[in-house]
């Protein structure tokens, strides 16, 4: 029977954890909150931009801009999108399970974006081209070099396509790791669900598209508009996909935190009953003895 | 006769509402679009966008983006989407200066940086542009 002096020493430490927890917990709450609605408003400039162009796809004529085919090469470049710190649930160990699952070809090239991806596919001796990191909150800015690298390695014309891994935030409570292709242009869920039907090519395409059989005019020229428009398209679908990330982050953060001082809560109470017991036998123990001590006088 | 128009920025949707005519900064120049337009799509410039809607007319400062027309839906993507009255020229001006000044010491930004001050400049004249206007009425 563990003492009660080492009872108050483990209730006492118990309590030191919870209370780091529970701090913890109102920051990544806070943090939440705007990563939240950050990731929230951005979906609809991002859902319609990925439905325009995938509907333009489909009319296009081959070969009027690379990033409507397939790259010449075999191989596939994966963006991963995780988090820079740990302490959130199992948001990072999901997402890289899905990628390993996602992921079939072993000669895959990785670019990572946040440490803890870094850190797993290093461990499992992925090929790594490029590890970026990237603030709290997430800046346009800052995203942009991401996006720029990525181009570049697509255009040299070595990839197949480009996927990226990210977790797609669906509420506080829920959170989808999730692997979606960013090139060529190709129909994108983001938050959990996608906004639109059709573009797969085989969906019945909704009322905005149905009128749109004709084929579509283009000003300047077609070119001018893809080229101006493709690399806008890159570099904000990731970035939505970052604010995703966060958002899931910052939420499964906050509950992991509650969890963690709920169960610390808990252990404090039952350290403490079991303190009392102790107590309490030490008491009923002494008193006999006096009692005991005193009959055997008289 | 009405048609949809949808205007979305990455902050948000700006404005989806039946109108009866829109004016667009395209890249060729100002563009009037009515209903049943042929399908198009168009880059636009920082500039002016005109929408018609119950027989008033609104104004917006939009940045640069581009925009699809098909069938009666008109939908914009830009960066910026700001109406006359929610525009602050003073911290227009001021965030005008501060892009200028960060400009001028351009030797220490990199090629991305200098591209997002030179959006935000044009977005910040833009803006002011519609302000200006507006008061001379």
């Amino acid at each position: 029977m563990p003492s009660t002096r080492d009872i108050r020493r483990r209730i006492k430490s118990v309590k030191n954890t919870a209370q780091i927890t529970k701090a913890m917990q109102l920051v990544a709450a806070a943090k939440m909150k705007k990563a939240q609605d950050a990731a929230t408003n951005g979906r609809a400039y991002a859902d319609l931009m990925n439905r325009v162009l995938v509907s333009l796809k489909e009319r296009a004529d081959e070969g009027v801009h690379p990033y409507f085919s397939e790259g010449k090469g075999e191989k596939e470049l994966v963006v991963v999108i995780s988090a820079d710190k740990g302490l959130c649930g199992a948001l990072n160990t999901n997402l890289v399970k899905k990628v390993i699952t996602a992921v079939t070809s072993a000669d895959a090239d990785f670019i990572t974006v946040g440490k803890k991806g870094a850190q797993q596919l290093a461990r499992m001796k992925r090929n790594l081209l490029a590890d970026f990191t990237i603030k709290d909150p997430a800046r346009f800015a800052e995203l942009r070099s991401v996006g720029v690298f990525v181009q570049e390695k697509f255009l040299s014309g070595e990839y197949r396509c480009v996927r990226v891994a990210f977790t797609n935030f669906v509420n506080t409570v829920t959170t989808v790791p999730a692997v979606e292709q960013l090139l060529p242009v190709n129909p994108v869920t983001l938050g959990g669900k996608r906004s639109y039907e059709g573009g797969t090519g085989m969906g019945e395409p909704n009322d905005a598209t149905a009128q749109a059989a004709t084929d579509y005019s283009f000003e300047p020229s077609v070119r001018e508009v893809f080229e101006k428009v493709l690399p806008q398209y890159v570099n904000n679908t990731l970035f939505q996909m970052l604010l995703e990330a966060r958002a899931s982050e910052h939420s499964s953060r906050m509950v992991a935190m509650k969890n963690a001082t709920d169960n610390a809560k808990q252990m404090i109470k039952d350290l403490t009953l079991e303190y009392n017991k102790v107590r309490q036998a030490a008491i009923t123990n002494e008193l006999l003895e006096i009692t005991t001590a005193k009959m055997a006088l008289e | 006769m009405a048609f949809r128009l949808e205007i979305v920025t990455p902050e948000g949707k700006a404005f989806a509402d039946d109108v009866s005519g829109v004016v667009l900064p395209g890249a060729l120049g100002e563009m009037g679009v009515l209903a049943s337009h042929a399908n198009l799509v168009s880059t636009l410039e920082p500039g002016e966008l005109r929408y018609t809607r119950e027989g008033h007319t609104h104004e917006l400062a939009v940045g640069s983006g581009f925009v699809e027309i098909t069938g009666n839906h008109v939908n914009v993507l830009t960066d910026m989407a700001i109406g006359a009255e929610k525009i602050d020229e003073g911290v227009v001006e001021a965030a005008l200066a501060r892009a200028q000044e960060r400009l001028k010491g351009a030797g220490d930004l990199t090629s991305e940086e200098v591209a997002a001050t030179e959006a935000s400049i044009l977005n910040s004249i833009v803006q002011l542009k519609l302000k200006r206007k507006r008061r001379t009425i």
